[in-house]
């Protein structure tokens, strides 16, 4: 108990709760030096934060098993990475570092906006305080990293250490693993400040774009994280679990998914009201709903509560959680209410074929992808709320409801940008869409061809081509125009192009890395697989690879025990290399992991599984042919670069940044030379 | 309302109902009922052709590798026991090993066995045991 991290808990708790009352107040007494008091007690929070989180690092690092989350998570031997990894391998230590990334964001945001959104302001402050306030409190009383073992002895309570921990689990004993949860978590965290300047646009009533404008760097930033995120979480299974797959809609992967949809969908609509006026209820609703289903994501990924047998919201944890998210869509839901008459659109949709309406169509899919996903995770409490009976729905209904979703989207990918404002004419819809479809139709006739014969798949490569076909069109175009007017290299003109209208065209390349995304996954309707029981020597024959098994071999390291399976393997008698699939037994937590071997190429994976030995002394190996897997990764790649991207500020916004300074300048002189006047 | 909106909203309408249509008809054949060992016996007949998920906690000593990657092992759920035989493509997971809390999803059989599509598996660990004996926190 009294350890200097749960000090610093305390003090976050005092300066939280400060924070908001003092930004509230502030506002009703119009007394701007309260409101400043606030924002460096949130910034005071950032530092405890820091402290808090730190100190728990340090106590891993010491193997200081007197604290359970220490020997929970940690043991002697483990790796220093993986000993500060094991901060947010449990329960209660990620909740530390979510608190903590909440708190830095909170502090760049408060330092960031010292002379900016003043308005905003104290009602930010107030919102970040009070998330920050919720999360501390459980990281206080009810999952607290910072409590200490005993034992009653006949004395009384004793501390109590034991002799080595528990070891953190082999399944997170992998670079990835390290790096997942932060990354994943930022993108999760990250959404809390778009949330809360909405909260304070509504409030203020300042419901114009400028919410929007000055979180639009968290939003594309968080977003990409929480991609990004969710694609390491699956190549993490890919590589690590080694059952062949990177997605296998476990409800923990889905509560990733669930704001990243919706964020998705908000990305664009912001887009309509930026421009147009309009959706501005829809917007405020999008950024409220991927706010609380990060909080909600947290809250499943953490509870097991799908998955356990233990009912739904039975622990203090979940019910603390669910209140403070019925509260918070509470009060969001009576701000929104509230403001109604302010938010009304200042345009109509003027035609069904437009940008507005392919924006609306998006957002209309994005929202069904996650609704369905939503009830499908939730199927296990639902159905057993309303029939008693605990039932679940497996990875074949998410695909057969989502892969139609998935396939309308990718559609719109293509159409929607080549779409105009207000209204597409016919005339110009030839214009833009004979190209993409001819190169679509012709893709898709020679992969028909040469035997492609599976229609979701044929159809998501015949929507990729069309996409890809709209994307280069895109460019070229934009490259030739600029070349008529400026001259210079093809090459020039597109970097030029991009840098001019970074947000156009970094867009442009994220939906490239979607489409790679779709391919990749699309492969897998082609996958195939062969398991057998072999003695040295045998070999098994896969889609024109022949794996050879040579034999068995052992070893023995510090943390595991080892046992390798040597597989020999040419491809159409080609030599390509051996490869030694592994099991490991970890000596702390005697838990064994299967460590799979991959030979990949843009064509294919070949995946290797050392499956196990046999009673009568056979190694069963399981091979697996995984075609276009590596487009997913690649893909994902993409998207990110795509988005940094749209964050690097175009041209036509530095050059406007730099006349408005000029301009204040030149004001500023103005307004000194009348004050040496007088 | 004018009569694009109208469009719009007969469009979005249209979306909706075919993905619930989709979605609520692909229900029945993808579901899986949660079910103990106990609740299990006591379905009878009922339970043939359900795809069911039961839990159960591994017996140690019963987990046999056969052929092709099929393998048996026996659960146990307070007291009642249950033959799993495990058919799947899969790898099984590393963590079903004895003593494992283990969950099977497939059907029942006519001979009382239950033949599993998928298994999941959560080790118990060793230290389990004595850790929960020293585990008393502080006040």
């Amino acid at each position: 108990m009294h350890h200097l991290g749960n000090f610093a808990l305390m003090a976050i708790l005092a300066f939280a709760a400060y924070s908001v009352v003092a930004a509230l107040l502030g506002v009703w007494k119009k007394n701007a030096r309260l409101i400043e008091s606030a924002e460096r007690a949130l910034l005071a929070c950032s530092g405890l934060s820091t402290v808090a989180c730190f100190s728990l690092i340090a106590l891993l690092l010491r193997s200081d098993f007197r604290f359970e989350y220490v020997a929970s998570y940690s043991n002697r031997d483990l790796p220093f990475f993986y000993k500060v990894a094991s901060l947010w391998a449990g329960n209660d230590g990620s909740l530390l570092f979510w608190a903590w990334l909440l708190l830095l964001f909170s502090g760049i945001v408060v330092l960031t906006n010292r002379t900016k959104n003043r308005e905003l302001m104290p009602y930010v402050v107030a919102t970040l305080g009070g998330v920050a306030l919720f999360f501390t409190c459980l990281n206080f009383w009810i999952c607290n990293p910072f409590e200490q073992l005993g034992v009653v002895t006949a004395a009384g309570a004793e501390v109590w250490a034991p002799a080595d921990g528990r070891g953190l689990n082999p399944l997170l004993q992998h670079p990835i693993m390290a790096i997942h949860p932060p990354i994943l978590y930022t993108g999760y965290v990250g959404f809390v400040i778009p949330f809360a300047f909405c909260i304070a646009a509504l409030a203020t009533g300042r419901l114009g774009a400028e919410w929007i404008t000055s979180t639009r760097r968290w939003t594309l930033v968080s977003w990409a994280f929480l991609g990004t995120g969710l694609l390491l979480g699956g190549r993490w299974a890919y590589v690590e679990l080694g059952w062949g797959g990177y997605w296998a809609w476990d409800p923990v992967e889905n509560a990733a998914l669930l704001p990243w949809l919706t964020a998705t969908a908000y990305l664009h609509s912001v887009m309509i009201q930026e421009r147009k006026g309009m959706l501005k209820v829809w917007n405020v609703s999008l950024i409220i709903i991927t706010y609380l289903l990060c909080v909600f994501g947290t809250f499943l990924t953490r509870s097991g509560v799908v998955s356990s047998v233990h009912a739904f919201a039975e622990s203090d944890f979940a019910k603390v959680f669910l209140i403070f998210i019925a509260l918070a869509a509470g009060a969001s839901a009576a701000l929104v209410f509230h403001r109604l008459p302010a938010l009304k659109s200042e345009n109509e949709l003027d035609s069904m074929v437009s940008r507005e309406s392919g924006f609306l169509y998006n957002n209309l899919l994005f929202l069904v992808s996650c609704f369905a996903v939503l009830w499908g995770t939730m199927y296990p409490v639902l159905s057993e709320a309303i029939q008693g009976e605990k039932a679940m729905v497996g990875p074949a209904w998410f695909n057969r409801v989502n892969i139609p979703i998935g396939l309308a989207l990718l559609a719109l990918t293509g159409i929607g940008p080549l779409l105009a404002w207000r209204k597409s004419s016919l005339d110009s819809l030839r214009r833009n869409f004979t190209g993409p479809l001819v190169f679509a139709v012709v893709t898709g006739t020679a992969l028909f061809a040469l035997g492609a014969r599976h229609g979701y798949a044929l159809l998501c490569f015949v929507l990729s081509a069309f996409v890809i076909g709209t994307i280069v069109q895109e460019f070229h175009k934009g490259a030739k125009a600029r070349r008529l007017h400026r001259g210079g290299s093809y090459p020039g003109a597109l970097l030029d192009l991009t840098l001019v209208n970074t947000r156009r065209y970094g867009g442009y390349v994220v939906h490239f890395g979607i489409v790679l995304i779709f391919i990749g996954v699309a492969g897998s309707a082609f996958d195939t697989e062969k398991k057998a029981d072999l003695v040295a020597g045998q070999s098994i024959e896969i889609r024109g690879y022949q794996v050879k098994f040579l034999g068995l071999d052992e070893g023995r390291t510090a943390n595991y025990d080892w046992l390798s399976a040597k597989l020999e393997v040419t491809k159409n008698g080609k030599s390509i290399g051996t490869f030694a699939p592994e099991k490991h037994l970890y000596l702390a937590s005697q838990q064994p992991t299967s460590e799979v071997r991959r030979y990949a190429t843009f064509q294919e994976d070949l995946y290797m599984v050392f499956a196990g030995v046999t009673d009568d002394n056979k190694t069963t190996v399981q091979i697996f042919v995984k075609p276009l897997v590596r487009w997913v990764w690649l893909g994902a790649i993409v998207v990110f670069l795509g988005t940094v991207v749209t964050l690097v500020p175009a041209k036509r916004e530095l050059k406007l940044a730099r006349k408005v300074e000029a301009v204040k300048e030149n004001l500023l002189l103005e307004s000194k030379k009348k004050y040496d006047v007088a | 309302m004018n009569r694009k909106k109208v469009k719009f909203v007969v469009g979005g309408a249209v979306i909706l109902a075919a993905v619930m249509a989709l979605a609520i008809s692909s229900l029945e054949e993808t579901k899986a009922y949660y079910q103990t060992v106990p609740e299990l016996r006591a379905m009878g007949a009922r339970a043939e052709g359900r795809r069911i998920r039961v839990a159960g906690n591994v017996v140690p000593g019963t987990i046999v590798r056969h052929e092709e990657g099929v393998v048996t092992f026996d659960i146990d759920y307070e007291g009642e026991g249950l033959s799993v035989r495990y058919v799947g493509r899969a790898p099984l997971p590393d963590t079903l090993v004895d003593r494992a809390q283990a969950v099977a999803e497939g059907t029942l059989q006519r001979d009382g066995s239950f033949e599993a599509t998928l298994v999941q598996a959560k080790c118990a660990s060793k230290y389990e045991a004595a850790y929960e004996q020293g585990k008393t926190t502080l006040e």
